[in-house]
């Protein structure tokens, strides 16, 4: 059976372009970039070259981007390393209530090392509104969180007016743009965003391997400590193959990325038409049309996430729930509990993520497929026949 | 079948493609409702009783995988058991018939043995308050 992956919010697969980048960095210059010699001397090249091609993916200056172990290293590098180097400025830090777990823990356990943390609420949409920001900001305030779009809803944050709230207060401003880097463009400076996290396996780049952004001035204190690598920014001999490929997966989203998005947006848009049409009592999750040219999210009523993805699964099609029965904590997403959706709608829920590889074709196998596994779900639900 | 839901038995995913006995008894003698959708299953259980014998068993559902498939798995155990040898089913006995469960999903088979406990409980009930009324 023809697999059809539709979970590239979760991850994407290397490109074979990205592969063929990495490959010669793994056994032939597979010198370390701190040695003197030819082989260091590649590596060191290499790991330079790609560090100019994120940057610029994001306008930043290569001097900014400290390559890090993926996303969450480098949200947890954020809030810490601010968190640490902010500590005679004061201990406040406002974020919001739907960011990724690689924010949130990053904050429950900076709370419980006595640091204040505000957790803004959103909209039905899952828009953080500015003004809440601005409102929050006190005078021990030393950092804004804010993701520039959402991993489970897709909806996309209004990040340059929050970066406006952030810089006018003279507070640091961090963005997680884990799932908009390389799918929609990001800048640093149109953002006015002081630190900012990118991950390599979520633009069709390897696992391991991802980036902080921080703007030229920014003091933070470094998470790992070590040699002097990364500007002695983060110790560790250097991901050299993974921070190629990142490199190369950034270039490539770089040139492929405005009519990428437009043909995604097109495939997005048919699903959720689709599924609007040939199933009831469905509700679209996420903003309508500020959200992620790729994200389609949707509660069915009546019936449980994890039966529909393990029913999906059976037809071939991979997909992903925010249902607490797909985790090991048994809570429904805290993000669709922030858009104000039920219990029973958190756990209702279906996420399909696009990408490159997917054709039309495979927007109508789901359409073809999943009304008749609802159809069987809700024939089996007692949630059904009570609204009946 | 892929096989990236291995964490699923054959047979839950037996249980779970083809559910035994899903829906509901006209005038049944016993109905068990529980779970609540803050924690994403809830199940209900039909019993039907002939002279002290579960003689049908249905269920419906609003669950992950393993609570569908726990659900079809405790009416199958159940059919032409006597209400005493009912009550002895424990959430372990519906576990096992599936030959196992993951150890997060252990509380479906939990949810199981209660659905059918307080079917139980309710057809009881029910006869207690019938033969209080015909003796008197």
């Amino acid at each position: 059976m023809r697999r059809i992956y539709l979970d590239h919010a979760a991850t994407t697969p290397v490109r074979p372009e990205v592969v063929n980048a990495m490959l010669p960095y793994f056994a032939d210059s597979f010198g370390n970039p701190s040695s003197l010699y030819s082989y260091g001397q590649e590596a060191r090249g290499a790991v330079a070259e790609a560090r100019i091609k994120v940057a610029e993916l994001i306008g930043a200056r290569s001097e900014e981007i400290i390559f890090t172990s993926g996303g969450t290293e480098a949200d947890n590098f954020a809030l810490k390393g601010i968190a640490y180097a902010s500590e005679h400025k004061g201990n406040h830090i406002i974020t919001t209530s739907i960011e990724h777990h690689a924010v949130l823990e990053t904050c429950k356990f900076l709370e419980k090392r006595g640091l204040k943390m505000t957790y803004l609420p959103v909209d039905k949409y899952g828009l953080v509104d500015p003004d809440d920001v601005k409102k929050a900001i006190t005078d021990k305030t030393i950092l804004i969180s804010v993701m520039h779009a959402n991993n489970e809803v897709g909806t996309i944050e209004p990040v340059e007016e929050i970066g406006r709230v952030a810089r006018e207060a003279g507070i640091y401003f961090h963005s997680d743009a884990v799932q908009t880097t390389g799918h929609i463009p990001v800048s640093v400076d149109g953002v006015r965003v002081d630190l900012l996290s990118i991950s390599g396996h979520k633009l069709y780049g390897p696992k391991g391997v991802g980036a902080l952004y921080v703007r030229k001035g920014t003091r933070l204190v470094p998470l790992m400590h070590g040699g002097e690598h990364e500007n002695r920014r983060r110790a560790g001999t250097e991901n050299v193959p993974g921070i190629v490929g990142l490199g190369k997966a950034a270039e490539l989203a770089g040139q492929e990325m405005g009519k990428e998005k437009v043909r995604l947006a097109y495939l997005r848009d048919k699903l959720i038409k689709g599924l609007e049409k040939k199933i009831d009592h469905i509700r679209l999750n996420g903003h309508p049309t500020k959200r992620l040219p790729n994200n389609v999210n949707i509660s069915v009523d009546f019936v449980e996430g994890e039966s529909m993805i393990l029913n999906l699964d059976l037809e071939g099609i991979c997909a992903s729930t925010g249902s607490a029965c797909s985790s090991a904590s048994l809570e429904p997403s805290h993000v669709l509990l922030a858009l104000g959706l039920s219990p029973e709608q958190a756990h209702g829920s279906l996420r399909f993520t696009l990408g490159r590889e997917n054709s039309e074709e495979d927007v109508e196998r789901v359409l073809d497929v999943l009304p008749g596994i609802v159809a069987k779900l809700r024939a089996m639900s007692p949630l059904f026949k009570t609204r009946k | 079948m892929p096989d990236t839901w291995s964490q699923y038995s054959k047979k839950v995913m037996d249980h779970f493609k083809n559910p035994r006995n899903v829906g509901e008894i006209e005038n049944p003698d016993g109905v068990g409702h529980v779970g609540n959708p803050v924690c994403g299953d809830i199940m209900e259980l039909y019993i039907k009783v002939k002279d002290g014998i579960i003689v049908d068993a249905k269920f419906k559902t609003f669950g992950c995988g393993a609570a569908i498939a726990t659900s079809s798995m405790v009416t199958e155990i159940v059919k032409g058991k006597s209400i005493k040898e009912a009550l002895r089913i424990s959430n372990k006995t519906v576990a096992e018939a599936l030959d196992g469960l993951p150890a997060i999903k252990m509380h479906c088979s939990v949810l199981a043995e209660e659905a059918l406990k307080s079917a139980i409980e309710n057809y009881l009930n029910k006869s207690s308050k019938k033969s209080s009324r015909q003796s008197r």
